[in-house]
């Protein structure tokens, strides 16, 4: 019997059928989908890795709240042209705690994968509050009410707790002090700041990323965000660059 | 439409929408202080409001058994209604955030109108709202006439396509609150994405349910479509939207994947959703509607299996064509490009089938603006697979990804393919379901082929133009070997083809717009006429009709 007879049966059986799409549409991605969590190399090692503060997690979900994602990515493709206009390539382990990743898929803006620590704060604040003050011709919408707004911190935990049942390791103390740690990130002179460096790292930036020390705001939070950005581990600067 | 619900049938009715009434208040109450109180609210509005619908007919005779030798053409008569106010809404919507890319202060200031919570509104209005009410529309009565068969019931698919609108209200509001998943084309929440579960499963079953009643030993080739659609659609949504919520009564999840392995599903699903949401789904459509309309069989049958395998196997593993030259393994890079290109084959099949389906009836072509807008899609989908397997070549794609060329590309398909052979399908309906001769004025209709021809052609250059200078420029070194352009440099070029694009789409807009008058004064003349269910073909018992 043809092919054309098989199918001449097949398309008489509604289940039939139903299995026969359900195996064809599914072979494609099991392939290409399961062996990634399987393969070692599919994400390098990088023991310096830390995981973002409260702070940054929050500023995180504004970013994603605000869709910023839609116009600006975080992945550096291995391209001459753009290693050399955003820094090294990224690699799959600078997104490992990152649920959902926010790698993007238009640059209406510039990529943002290591735009930490390139621009002072006050920049940012200026930037986010009004764009079109520090680049004239920017098509970014303003987002004032990132200034307005305070932080909602009373779930912080919960953020954490979430995260680390889909596989981010917080330890218990990280989860028990994310309020006070979100509090101290950006209140460098108040009791709370001692225990971000002790939890976090030396390293982490702790500072009145808003200019205003007294409240915790939402742009305090997104700055955190922005300022870590290709910040949490140095693996993709240690690798030799080989861009096609 | 309450009438034609047995007493049993508005019973459970009333029971679903009492429990999911309680539901929302309980997610009112629990989540008061959280944007999910606000959806617990808008799903009790909603559930009151189909109450009271619901009373109206409560105590209304039983509908006559002879119901059962008739199709059941009112939820399909609704979807269409619905599906061109999302049309609207979705273009609108879209309409203004490129304008807001023209103008950036068109956001007024205001958290929910700026461009990255407007632009989810304006995909899903368009993809979820506008598109998948027409599939589901289209899909009851195709699936009824090509099994000559009745809906299994009268209430499920209500269900179903009140269910799924309940399911577009939710996504849309909660863009606009700062609810989102961020995942592109993805972005509801968890609750929203297991309400969609539950009307997504019963879709499937009343295409079981009436295909097992079937009078018609053979399952027509639309079907195979809508099914693979309603299957797959289930698969990816399901998979993608794996997520851990913060807490039962509060919005936020964290996705269950992350960074490379995240990626990957994300576009697997992403690429699969225009696979088998904008492409199987409307070539259901196609099938049916456009030999209808011609008058002339499907060229080949042999065509028609070669694409619908080809399709369904191999779409689902092009989606890593979308992260070329990224952390992504490279071998999985290599498969989706491989298979991007192969995809060339059962696409251009399809599209070759449906213009060789025209043959002998090109004049009709020429005189019937409707049937030209089925032709002129099936031309967007051959040029837009064309494009798109081109386009997952990787060097290609070095090029063209992250620029405006991505959304040309989309656009191709979405406004040359997907809406205009919706609309094809709309004008050749609606005449039949409200038993008119033809739509209220042929004018309007050519007037809305030529608006949105004219929009589609200026869109779609614009982004080809300003997403392949975007790309050039990105890449572009001067003498002493250093980047010529800075990124503001290449932003600025953009400006005239931000604003052509913009206009383009008002002209699509409008277009959609006239349709909808078109379609509502159809609907008007039939008032004055009687218009029972249409019999079902074939059946002894309902001769004479």
């Amino acid at each position: 019997m043809s092919i054309f007879g098989l199918h001449y049966k097949l398309e008489r059986s509604a289940i039939g059928f139903t299995l026969a799409v359900i195996v064809a549409a599914s072979i494609g991605g099991l392939v290409e989908i399961a062996p990634l969590f399987t393969i070692d190399e599919t994400v390098e090692p990088a023991p310096d890795m830390r995981v973002y503060t409260p702070l940054e997690l929050a500023g995180r979900n504004i970013y994603i709240r605000e869709g910023c994602y839609a116009c600006h990515s975080q992945m550096i493709r291995t391209l001459r042209d753009e290693v050399e206009r955003y820094g090294p390539y990224s690699l799959a382990v600078e997104s490992k705690y990152d649920h959902p990743m926010l790698w993007g898929s238009k640059r209406t803006g510039p990529d943002l994968a290591r735009v930490g620590s390139k621009y002072s704060d006050q920049w940012h604040v200026a930037h986010l509050i009004n764009p079109r003050d520090v680049v004239v011709e920017s098509k970014m919408p303003p987002y004032g009410w990132l200034m307005r707004n305070k932080l909602e911190l009373n779930d912080l935990g919960l953020h954490l707790k979430a995260m680390r049942k889909v596989g981010v390791p917080y330890s218990d103390a990280q989860i028990a002090n994310a309020v006070k740690d979100a509090i101290g990130q950006a209140s460098p002179d108040s009791d709370e700041a001692t225990g971000v460096s002790e939890r976090y790292g030396e390293a982490t930036n702790v500072r009145a990323f808003d200019g205003l020390p007294g409240t915790v705001t939402e742009m305090d939070a997104v700055v955190a965000y922005l300022q870590i950005l290709g910040r949490l581990t140095d693996a993709a600067h240690k690798t030799p660059m080989k861009a096609e | 439409m309450v009438t034609q619900l047995t007493q049993n049938e508005r019973f459970l009715g009333l029971i679903i929408l009492i429990a999911l009434g309680c539901l929302g208040l309980v997610m009112a109450a629990a989540g008061q202080h959280d944007p999910i109180g606000m959806h617990g609210w808008l799903v009790v509005v909603c559930s009151i409001v189909m109450i009271f619908v619901l009373a109206n007919g409560y105590f209304a005779p039983e509908p006559s058994e002879a119901r059962l030798e008739h199709y059941y053409d009112d939820p399909s008569k609704v979807g269409i209604v619905v599906a061109m106010l999302w049309a609207i809404f979705g273009m609108f919507i879209g309409d203004w955030v490129a304008w807001q890319l023209v103008y950036p202060d068109l956001t007024f200031d205001a958290a929910w109108s700026s461009f990255g919570r407007i632009r989810p509104a304006h995909t899903t209005g368009v993809i979820f709202g506008f598109g998948g009410n027409a599939l589901i529309a289209t899909s009851f009565h195709v699936l009824q006439r090509t099994t000559r068969a009745r809906l299994p019931d009268q209430l499920s698919p209500w269900f179903v396509l009140l269910g799924y609108n309940l399911f577009c209200l939710i996504a849309i509001s909660g863009y606009f609150m700062g609810i989102t998943q961020s995942k592109e084309y993805a972005e509801p929440e968890w609750y929203a994405d297991i309400w969609l579960v539950i009307v997504w499963v019963t879709y499937f079953l009343i295409y079981l349910r009436t295909l097992a009643r079937r009078r018609e030993p053979h399952i027509y080739v639309a079907n195979w479509y809508y099914m693979a659609f309603i299957l797959v659609v289930a698969i990816l949504h399901i998979v993608n939207n794996l997520a851990m919520p913060i807490a039962w009564n509060q919005a936020k999840s964290y996705s269950a994947f992350s960074g490379v392995q995240d990626a990957m599903t994300q576009w697997w699903y992403g690429h699969n959703a225009v696979a088998f949401f904008l492409t199987a789904g409307f070539l259901g459509m196609m099938y049916y509607y456009m030999p209808k309309r011609a008058g002339r069989p499907i060229f080949s049958y042999r065509l028609s299996i070669i694409s619908f395998w080809g399709i369904t196997f191999m779409y689902m593993w092009a989606g890593s064509h979308h992260l070329h030259y990224t952390a992504l393994p490279h071998w999985v890079q290599t498969l989706g490009m491989t298979f991007s290109v192969m995809l060339l084959v059962p696409s251009w099949a399809s599209a070759t089938n449906a213009l060789l389906t025209l043959n002998g009836a090109w004049h009709k072509v020429r005189d019937d603006a409707t049937l030209r807008f089925m032709m002129m899609a099936a031309i967007f989908y051959g040029l837009s697979t064309f494009e798109g397997s081109f386009m997952a070549i990787r060097a290609v794609n070095s090029l063209s990804h992250y620029t405006d060329w991505t959304v040309g590309h989309v656009h191709a398909g979405a406004l040359g393919w997907v809406a205009l052979i919706t609309f094809g399908s709309i004008y050749a309906v609606v005449p039949w379901l409200w038993k008119q001769p033809r739509m209220y004025s042929p004018k309007l209709i050519e007037w809305h082929f030529w608006l949105a021809m004219a929009g589609t052609l200026i869109y779609v250059f614009a982004m080809w133009n300003s997403g392949v200078i975007q790309g050039l420029m990105w890449r572009t070194y001067n003498e002493s070997g250093t980047l010529s352009y800075s990124f503001i440099d290449s932003l600025v070029a953009m400006h005239p083809y931000y604003f052509a694009r913009a206009f383009g789409g008002l002209l699509f807009l409008l277009g959609a717009i006239i349709g909808f008058y078109n379609v509502l004064m159809t609907i008007r003349m039939a008032a004055n006429v009687e218009t029972g269910d249409e019999a079902v073909i074939g059946n002894p018992a309902a001769a004479g009709e």
